[in-house]
């Protein structure tokens, strides 16, 4: 990796970290995990800047957040959070920011980069997220499947704006610079 | 992480990087479960009096809290809807605890220090070949960039109201992220013009 790759790392990490401040929604039926935009900052990672430095942006910020600074979503910081019922989300950043930058560079061939970038993000910032985080997070918690599935059918809506709100992000940056392979 | 540094010397200037770090992680796994808003307020009183003591100029710095405040009341609002205004002050009051605490902790700590501080932990990472010196380098960075993104898309925001008089709009993103792809190849060149370049240039 040459130093270029190393500031757009860096400079995505801080995006993420940015996208904490829109503070996090709670709803009972979600069963305690937040609907943050730092999902969305992970997808648009993986996206605008590659599959690979993408989730190395995501491991960086996640290298921050254990080392005490509080950029997640509400705040929270620190080790900590690596243990609590949500650290299953945290642990698929990477995965997500990966599998999202996949996605789209074999989509945006085919279809277009709005409809790429839509598909790409909601695998990966709603598939991926949740099919690592909620298992965790039952399983930390003693739920059963059956919650499970409702925990992830109740973050579906939330989930697919999101991925509408990265491709339009996409699509903005898109019209301005090249997208994907930097 | 929020605002910069403070040049006027303070007592808290003079501890420890690594105790301040340690006590500020420590302070954050403590107060998360709290449930109990009188143990909060304490919190809090105790935050606003380490402000108090590190004089003037650290209290005139508490400023920067107003750009929380509309965050602060969506917040409130959304728990006072579901019918928990407890829960809701309690967030509230975590939150501007914690962002008050962390703030005061990068207000009096350069970077290089911090830096140091970092390292013992990281040294435990070498074995699985990892470089600490870069992540150190690597994670306060981020830090220090996040309150210039947050600047530059402030500075925009303006420039758009002056420009319509009307609210940022969502527009405002696709420019701010461009300038932040261009901001990556800059810091590049202020990392090659440091001497960065060699170490990393394989693959």
């Amino acid at each position: 990796m040459g130093l270029r790759d190393i500031g757009l790392i860096l400079f995505f990490a801080a995006i993420i970290a940015l996208l904490g401040l829109v503070p996090p929604l709670h709803h009972p039926m979600l069963g305690g995990v937040p609907v943050t935009a730092q999902g969305m900052g992970v997808t648009l990672a993986g996206i605008l800047i590659g599959s690979r430095k993408g989730a190395v942006a995501a491991i960086v910020f996640l290298v921050a957040v254990a080392f005490g600074f509080p950029l997640l979503a509400g705040g929270r910081g620190g080790l900590s959070v690596f243990t609590g019922p949500t650290a299953g989300f945290l642990f698929a950043f990477p995965l997500a920011a990966f599998i999202t930058g996949v996605l789209f560079q074999s989509l945006s061939w085919r279809m277009g980069g709005f409809l790429a970038a839509f598909l790409a993000a909601f695998v990966g910032g709603y598939v991926v997220l949740n099919l690592i985080g909620i298992p965790v997070m039952a399983w930390l918690t003693d739920k059963t499947v059956r919650q499970a599935v409702e925990i992830a059918a109740g973050l579906l809506p939330g989930g697919l704006i999101k991925a509408l709100g990265t491709a339009i992000i996409v699509y903005l940056v898109a019209g301005l610079e090249p997208v994907g392979r930097r | 992480m929020i605002s910069g540094y403070l040049s006027q010397e303070t007592w808290l200037h003079r501890v420890p990087a690594g105790s301040k770090l340690i006590g500020l992680g420590v302070t954050t796994m403590l107060v998360f479960p709290v449930q109990d808003w009188r143990i909060l307020v304490a919190g809090l009183v105790a935050v606003l009096a380490l402000y108090a003591s590190a004089g003037w100029p650290a209290v005139r710095r508490m400023g920067f809290l107003k750009a929380f405040l509309p965050m602060l009341a969506i917040v409130f609002g959304l728990h006072v809807f579901t019918g928990d205004w407890v829960a809701g002050a309690n967030t509230i009051l975590r939150l501007v605890m914690m962002i008050l605490l962390a703030d005061l902790v990068s207000m009096t700590t350069t970077m290089q220090q911090m830096m140091n501080a970092l390292m013992p932990v990281l040294r435990l990472l070498r074995p699985i070949g990892i470089n600490p010196e870069k992540v150190a380098l690597a994670v306060s960075l981020v830090i220090r960039f996040v309150p210039v993104l947050g600047a530059n898309w402030q500075a925009r925001s303006e420039a758009w109201r002056a420009r319509t008089g009307r609210k940022p709009s969502w527009r405002l993103i696709g420019p701010f992220l461009v300038e932040t792809l261009r901001m990556a190849d800059q810091v590049a060149e202020a990392l090659d013009a440091r001497g960065f370049a060699r170490s990393t240039q394989k693959g």
